[in-house]
């Protein structure tokens, strides 16, 4: 059973500009409940990963410089 | 798969205590077992990190059951909850609860978790219930895991993030012997030890699906899926009234609280499509809910939070605890949807099912010390079974459990436990991992979901219901075709598998009492009436020796607080007069 790639819009953003986790920054990626943060190995700035989002926002709060940004889902919309 | 090792690595912990689940109650139950006796270990396994994990990641805007001196008495406080569950209430562990309120109260008070206090210093306590005076605002309330992350380091619990319990060990003597866990990043064991153990896993709040179709769109915290139901249940402990659901009413597609607590005190009210009020009271009961659903299917629904009517610097104030505590998104959600509240009544609905006894009434059976069935469990917060407990009740229940855990550790050693348990145990967390290809967690966790909306969800009819389970067994047998590909996805893949047993405990629960109570919550369309007779009593769902679902009744133990014949039925006339007549 092979599988398909299946493509969904996310709603959590990261300024590549602000975020600073090349000097080893991982709050975002620590404080999200459903952990569906992560480093993007192309960029190496952080991501979102999983479209498993609760628009709960610790990762926009706790960012130290702002670069975060969390919309909520657009089936909820 | 390239993502897991062929040889799996386990660690082995040895501790006094372990608490699982980071949340509210958890974290409380670790302070309070370290206050109790600081020379015991005690170490917390979090499936997220305790920084921001659980139903209050965020905060909370307010008490929703403070028992504060000259508001409200314990002895009040219980006659309120066991007149809102139509009297199946264990009124001792309430009354535990109601006691150790004010003392919590003040306590979090002091390590830094702030109340809405008037001119003079005092609690500001308003009115939302339908006898008492219960809710204390938290305009404040962003700060409470803070507070409670110093106290985890001050009294130095030993925490591990990013550890999923998947299973409690059993001891050979039938006490609880601990844990086994698996890394959520790294798919790693870690098999902890323990004297006692308390469970603080939250609702099972992944249980429906929401009518949004997003998965995640629920109510509670996603990742409180109903691990620790699960966990209790095969551990064989008794959960109790499962039947009774929760069901709450939401912003419609937010699917967060609307909140009718915290603008009520300041004249918000639910109103149908008309402007109307029809329900006497806000306050979340079955009942409440019945009328809710109701007004829904009727042509006055849609159903509305109204606060239209409201002074400028009235609604200023609802915006700034709605939208910087708990929920802060929600403001978010109203932009875009250009809901102003001050031109727009904000649209609701009710939400998915699931179980909580944080507003509800199902849980893991806990007594008065928050003891399980099980020698040695403990369970607090929305899963462990003291009715509408909320967020102060996870605190104060919590507590309760890490204290009776630290004098029980003082008196017993570390159970002996099989190593074949283990081994069966990894086993079946990496059977995922060990195909290249089947059906993906998502896919599985969707069609388990839906089912549950199709099928269980309330007005219940046995027909539906009995088609429900056939269903749902199907979708068990296709778990030996789930496939993962990373740790992540093992993660989603073993909620999925909690979700599906706590489905199977919904149903089953839901059949076994055969009369209709807790308005919406466990209407039985093929039994519509209250049955006092046969049903007053609590029911306990528990894995039996041949490893079947089984039930039993448990009966209501006595009152410490009588409550009057005529009393009983206040929460059953809550339709305003006016309505109630058309």
């Amino acid at each position: 059973m092979p599988f398909a790639n299946h493509t969904t819009s996310v709603p959590v953003t990261v300024d590549d500009d602000k975020c600073i986790a090349e000097k080893g920054c991982r709050v975002c990626i620590d404080v999200c409940p459903l952990d569906v943060l992560a480093i993007n190995p192309a960029s190496g700035k952080a991501h979102m990963k999983y479209d498993e989002c609760w628009y709960c926002m610790p990762c926009e709060v706790d960012c130290p410089t702002g670069a975060v940004k969390v919309e909520i889902p657009y089936l909820l919309r | 798969m390239s993502a897991f090792d062929s040889e799996m690595k386990t660690e082995i912990v040895e501790t006094d205590i372990l608490v699982i689940g980071g949340g509210t109650g958890g974290p409380m139950a670790a302070i309070k077992a370290k206050e109790k006796n600081p020379a015991l270990k005690v170490v917390l396994m979090e499936k997220a990190n305790v920084k921001r994990s659980g139903a209050v990641s965020m905060g909370m805007d307010g008490l929703n059951n403070a028992v504060i001196p000259g508001y409200a008495t314990p002895e009040q406080y219980v006659k309120e909850i066991t007149v809102a569950n139509d009297g199946i209430v264990h009124q001792k562990a309430v009354m535990a609860y109601a006691t150790g309120s004010y003392p919590m109260i003040q306590y979090l008070d002091s390590i830094g978790v702030k109340f809405e206090k008037d001119g003079s210093g005092e609690y500001n306590v308003r009115k939302v219930h339908h006898m008492g005076t219960y809710v204390l605002p938290m305009p404040e309330g962003h700060h409470v895991k803070k507070a409670l992350y110093r106290q985890l380091r001050k009294h130095q619990v030993l925490v591990t993030n990013r550890y999923m319990a998947t299973r409690l060990l059993t001891g050979t003597d039938g006490r609880v012997a601990g844990a086994i866990g698996v890394n959520t990043r790294t798919g790693e064991f870690l098999v902890i030890r323990a004297k006692a153990v308390v469970l603080a896993c939250g609702a099972a709040g992944r249980l429906g699906l929401p009518a949004s179709g997003y998965l995640f769109g629920t109510y509670e915290n996603p990742a409180n899926c109903g691990d620790g139901y699960a966990m209790a249940y095969h551990a064989g402990a008794g959960l109790a009234n499962l039947e009774c659901y929760q069901i709450n009413p939401l912003i419609k597609d937010y699917n967060g609280p609307a909140c009718a607590y915290v603008t009520g005190p300041f004249g918000g009210y639910t109103a149908n499509n008309k402007g109307e009020r029809f329900i006497e009271c806000d306050y979340w009961s079955g009942q409440m809910m019945k009328e809710f659903y109701g007004e829904l299917l009727s042509g006055n629904g849609p159903v509305f939070l109204n606060m239209t009517h409201l002074a400028e610097e009235t609604i200023s104030e609802i915006e700034t605890i709605l939208h910087s505590n708990e929920r802060p998104s929600r403001g978010r959600f109203h932009e875009k949807r250009g809901t102003n509240y001050r031109e727009k009544m904000v649209e609701m609905h009710i939400s998915e099912i699931g179980f909580c006894s944080g507003h509800s009434a199902s849980g893991v059976w806990v007594d008065e010390n928050a003891r399980t069935t099980v020698p040695g469990l403990y369970a607090a917060g929305d899963m462990a079974s003291v009715p509408h407990n909320y967020m102060l009740g996870a605190f104060v229940n919590g507590g309760i459990a890490g204290e009776d855990a630290a004098d029980y550790c003082a008196s017993t050693d570390l159970p002996a436990y099989d190593a074949a348990d283990v081994a069966r145990e990894q086993a079946r967390v990496m059977a995922p991992t060990r195909r290249d290809d089947g059906l993906t967690p998502f896919e599985m966790e969707y069609k388990a979901r839906r089912l549950v909306n199709d099928y269980l969800q309330p007005p219940k009819v046995t027909a539906k219901y009995k088609i429900g389970q056939a269903r749902l067994a199907e979708v068990r047998d296709d778990l030996s075709a789930l496939c993962v590909k990373d740790p992540h996805e093992l993660m989603r893949a073993l909620e999925l598998q909690s979700i599906l047993d706590c489905a199977d405990m919904a149903a089953a629960a839901s059949l076994y009492r055969t009369e209709s109570r807790w308005g919406l919550y466990h209407w039985r369309v093929d039994h519509p009436a209250t049955d006092n007779e046969n049903w007053f009593c609590h029911t306990l769902l528990y894995k039996d020796e041949m490893g079947r679902m089984a039930h039993k009744k448990r009966a209501v133990d006595p009152y410490v607080v009588e409550i009057d014949e005529d009393e009983m039925g206040a929460y059953h006339q809550l339709r305003t007069p006016a309505i109630a007549a058309e």
